[in-house]
């Protein structure tokens, strides 16, 4: 519903209308297991080369004490060591607690933070996440930076994570 | 003669710990090679038949263990056991980086002739002059260098520096930075001095489910480098070996041996 107005706005309003930037809807499905943990997620941009263009969010036990829940932060495998490891967390307006089973949107605004400003060219936007007693998961969705319309693209997972759907706007 | 020598040879690795072709597996196990906070992990240390399963001897800890932190200072182990099968010990890594845990034995043998009498001789290179008469009759003089080791970071990598001292595994690619399917670069110095020629061999644990050992031979190229590709996930055992006169004293024959318990991660 919401996703339809921000496409029609955006092709109404050829002023200066919405900011440019990237939308991720995020499925987390619902495990029936007794020992379920809310999974840690981390979603980020990489270039072709496999470098990191931005953290967009990292989800993790944020809350536990004396940084415990830090410890886990490396079964987000493929973060840790594309950029995990090189920042200090919390990160302002990155990291955040995990979060319970369903679908999340998250906004990311072009020239502001976590996104920044994003050179011209070809990207991934990966989508991890990783359970304790359970998975982990990863998946990829390719985009094109700048948009030159609204676009949108999205994958399945198959155990760890739902659908991950990728909307930009231009 | 022949004989001899290679009683003596074997005497020397079975004193040394030394990893002789054929001969046992020597290693230290991590319990975690990546960590994302500071704090503890343990270490099983072995001599084996089967990689990684204790079901030979313990590793001899005594004061060959060092523990090396990113700045070089050193850590202690601690609950140190010794047991009938296997070595434990723990380490608390406190600090950003990467560690380096590692078992190093130094040891020389000398054998020379009283009349008719064999003597023998075996203690540390300083003490040689002054145990063993210079001018001894058949004097045979051998040393033997082993190092056993491991790699475990904290947080981001840091780099990992040659200790200058025998045989060694310098990083390219960094070993906790192994993934499989991906291309790795390591590197051996000997003193310090990137050596062609050596050659290592690289088995995957877990050797107890399957049929084949899957040996992989790899020869360091003019630069002392070589590339392998783990085409697999899991812990690796790198081990290499060579001789030859020893520096400072071209009339010691010196035996030099590494391994290395390395962790490859899955993608």
């Amino acid at each position: 519903m919401h996703k339809t107005l921000v496409l029609a706005l955006g092709l109404t309003a050829a002023a200066p209308a919405l900011a440019a930037g990237i939308e991720v809807d995020i499925e987390l499905p619902r495990i029936d297991v007794a020992d379920f943990r809310r999974p840690y997620v981390a979603v980020w941009l990489e270039r072709p080369d496999n470098t990191v263009a931005a953290n967009l969010a990292v989800w993790y036990g944020i809350k536990m004490r004396d940084g415990e829940g830090t410890k886990w932060l490396k079964d987000l495998r493929q973060w840790w060591r594309r950029s995990g490891r090189e920042l200090a967390v919390p990160v302002d307006g990155v990291t955040s607690a995990t979060r319970a089973p369903g679908t999340h949107r998250l906004s990311f605004t072009a020239g502001e933070a976590p996104l920044g400003k994003l050179a011209a060219g070809e990207y991934r936007l990966v989508v991890e996440a990783s359970r304790e007693h359970g998975g982990r998961e990863v998946l990829n969705v390719p985009l094109t930076w700048p948009p030159a319309a609204a676009t949108s693209a999205k994958v399945q997972g198959k155990h760890e994570l739902g659908t991950v759907a990728v909307q930009l706007v231009p | 003669m022949n004989l001899r020598k290679s009683s003596a040879l074997a005497a020397l690795a079975l004193a040394l710990g030394a990893p002789l072709a054929q001969a046992h597996e020597v290693w230290l196990l991590p319990s975690s090679t990546v960590l994302s906070k500071a704090g503890y992990i343990t270490v099983d240390g072995a001599v084996s038949n089967d990689l990684f399963y204790f079901n030979h001897r313990p590793l001899m800890v005594r004061d060959n263990l060092f523990i090396t932190a990113p700045d070089g200072s050193a850590v202690q182990p601690e609950n140190l056991v010794q047991g009938q099968l296997r070595t434990v010990f723990d380490a608390n890594l406190q600090a950003d980086g990467t560690y380096r845990l590692a078992m190093v034995n130094s040891s020389l043998m000398a054998s020379w002739k009283e009349g008719t009498e064999t003597k023998r001789w075996r203690g540390p290179k300083a003490d040689l002059a002054s145990k063993v008469p210079a001018d001894a009759a058949e004097l045979v003089v051998r040393e033997g260098v082993s190092r056993v080791e491991t790699f475990v970071t904290v947080g981001k990598p840091s780099a990992v520096k040659a200790t200058g001292q025998g045989l060694e595994l310098v990083p390219v690619t960094h070993p906790n930075d192994l993934y499989a399917g991906e291309a790795a670069t390591l590197a051996f110095t000997v003193d310090g001095k990137p050596t062609a020629g050596v050659e290592a061999t690289l088995i995957a644990g877990d050797t107890r489910y399957r049929d084949e050992l899957g040996k992989v031979k790899l020869v360091t190229d003019a630069q002392g480098r070589f590339t392998h590709t783990f085409a697999e996930p899991g812990r690796y055992y790198l081990t290499a070996m060579i001789a030859g006169p020893s520096s400072g004293d071209q009339k010691i024959e010196r035996r030099l041996s590494y391994t290395a318990t390395l962790e490859v991660l899955p993608q």
